[in-house]
């Protein structure tokens, strides 16, 4: 029997698995069988790959898998969900380091001129998205400085670096057996993905990681292409296109362009200061319990700082409250809010709040006028009306969750430090917001226990 | 051999499948939906166990071995943390 038909049968099969199973990652009802789909997609693939005939020594292949898979299965359960930007950072670096090696692997003396070409591609692509995701996990897990760095020259730097990458690719694909060039474009690949990275800030992590998703699947598609297997293209093309709407979701998110978020770095950020009327008028938690207690449609508006405080949990428990004391309680999300796209409704997820209790920034802000108490909890520019106002502010156009049409807000913050982005924020200072200072976790604390007595 | 021209068109249909699948996928699903592409993207797994797997312990063997153990920990890892992450989303029972 032809086992290149078998072959080619079961990559098939495994493709069609994998559309499935992205088809029902369409609906939260039946996103948890879509996963398992594309799971037994990939099995399909990888055991019709292990049938090769050209495999005559299985040593090498049990070693990887049986490392490979513990580490990863070690590190898929005892990841905290707070930590889930960082993981995901670290596996589209994992993605693109293994699309890189097979592309380097792949390259033989008597290669086609657009093999190369495709070796040379899973080879850069792959080598940017190593470095720039290990900068990117390193900028979340604050191993790093989260900041931006920025140095002078650093626009003819990188000039360079692209120059010597694209001069050592042709050079290679002219000349394939140097090592030296080979070598060359491998280094300034991995120079590069470090360069990418650096100048861009802690708030504009969000899109970076979804860009870097991107990259290791087009890495995987150029690899497909260098050892000529169609199964690679398909899941490859799936995920770098995954990867590139959530970056333009993210940057839609911040009214930035991608260009603006990868190189504004290299520009000066301006800070202007701008006066703001009205006074801050600080709360109880009290006083915050009386006007909840009376409240009968109640918005939650988490951002980041909540899952620093660990916070969900309680948050949970004071929607249960608050819900039994007959309020009507939704939890609105910012498409930006927390390090990674979806983040905070897996932290909400986690702490058991219903998805159907999760509303997008387009579906609550409508409701907003009629919300009696809209509660900021760590959340700060996507709640910040100078998006909306100020218009020489840095952040003006941005879609922010309108707090302050509802009757009275509340912003539960430790500090008046300014956010991620170090903007100042007018809501603070309306006339119908009120700061509850202190660590989030402990003020929602008291409410909890004010409203359970 | 399959020609170039043949694995571009497989490559312009799968870019314009994928943008139609994952417009679809609601925010409140985009984390599991970023594991889930980690996962996905260990595809080169498949590539690499063909190359991890000639026998003729050269460079290229070792090459393919190291990517046979990236692609895994992401195939595992992936589809295990989707998984785990995809059990805490439920509906509100009523």
């Amino acid at each position: 029997m032809d086992t290149s038909l078998v072959t080619g049968l079961g990559y098939v099969v495994a493709s069609g698995l994998f559309i499935f199973g992205l088809k029902m990652l369409g609906s939260p009802a039946t996103a948890r069988r879509g996963n398992m789909v594309s799971a037994a997609g990939m099995l399909v693939a990888i055991v019709v790959a292990l049938l090769d005939q050209g495999i005559v020594d299985y040593t090498y292949i049990v070693g990887g898998m049986v490392v490979g898979g513990l580490i990863g299965a070690v590190v898929a359960r005892s990841v905290a969900m707070t930590s889930m930007p960082e993981m995901v950072a670290l596996f589209n670096g994992l993605g693109g380091s293994a699309s890189l090696l097979v592309g380097w692997a792949a390259l033989s003396p008597d290669s086609a001129t657009f093999t190369l070409i495709t070796i040379v591609l899973s080879i850069l692509i792959g080598g940017v998205t190593l470095t720039g995701s290990l900068i990117a996990y390193g900028k979340l897990s604050e191993k790093l400085g989260s900041g931006q760095i920025v140095f002078s020259g650093q626009q003819i730097v990188n000039s360079l670096v692209v120059l010597g990458i694209v001069g050592g690719a042709a050079l290679f694909v002219m000349d394939p057996t140097n090592t030296v060039y080979l070598y060359t474009v491998i280094g300034l690949a991995l120079v590069f993905g470090i360069m990418v990275v650096i100048p861009i800030g802690g708030a504009d992590m969000p899109v970076v990681i979804s860009l870097l998703n991107s990259y290791s699947g087009l890495a995987a598609c150029a690899a497909g292409f260098a050892i000529d297997n169609n199964v690679l293209i398909v899941a490859g093309s799936l995920v770098g296109a995954s990867g590139i709407i959530l970056t333009q979701i993210m940057c839609k998110a911040m009214n930035r362009s991608l260009s603006n978020v990868l190189f504004s770095g290299f520009a000066s950020v301006s800070n202007e200061v701008t006066e703001i009327e009205g006074e801050i008028k600080p709360i109880s938690a009290d006083d915050a319990y009386y006007i909840l207690e009376a409240a009968s449609s109640v918005a939650i508006v988490p951002g980041y700082g909540m899952a620093v405080a660990q916070a969900q949990h309680v948050v949970k428990e004071l929607s249960n409250l608050l819900e039994a004391n007959g309020a009507e309680v939704v939890f609105g999300i910012h498409p930006v809010a927390g390090r990674m796209p979806g983040h905070m409704n897996v932290l909400l997820a986690e702490a058991d709040v219903p998805y159907d209790q999760l509303l997008e920034m387009d579906e609550v802000n409508p409701r907003m006028d009629s919300v009696d108490v809209a509660i900021v909890i760590g959340a700060n520019d996507v709640v910040n009306p100078a998006a909306r106002e100020v218009e020489s502010s840095p952040i003006y156009g941005m879609p922010v969750i309108n707090v302050a049409d509802a009757r009275t807000v509340f912003v539960l913050k430790r500090s008046m430090a300014s956010g991620f982005a170090g903007i100042e924020n007018p809501l603070f200072y309306k006339e119908n917001t009120r700061m509850l200072f202190g660590d989030a976790k402990e003020s929602l604390g008291k409410l909890v226990s004010e409203l359970s007595s | 051999m399959n020609g170039a021209e043949y694995l571009l068109f497989i490559l312009m249909l799968s870019i314009f499948l994928g943008f139609e699948l994952i417009n679809k996928v609601p925010a409140t699903l985009h984390t599991p939906l970023m594991s889930g592409a980690n996962a996905v993207s260990g595809i080169t797994a498949v590539g690499a166990v063909a190359l991890a797997g000639t026998g003729k312990g050269d460079l290229a063997q070792w090459l393919g071995a190291g990517a046979v153990a990236l692609a895994s920990i992401n195939v595992v890892g992936g589809y295990l943390v989707t998984d785990r992450m995809l059990g805490f989303f439920k509906k509100r029972e009523n």
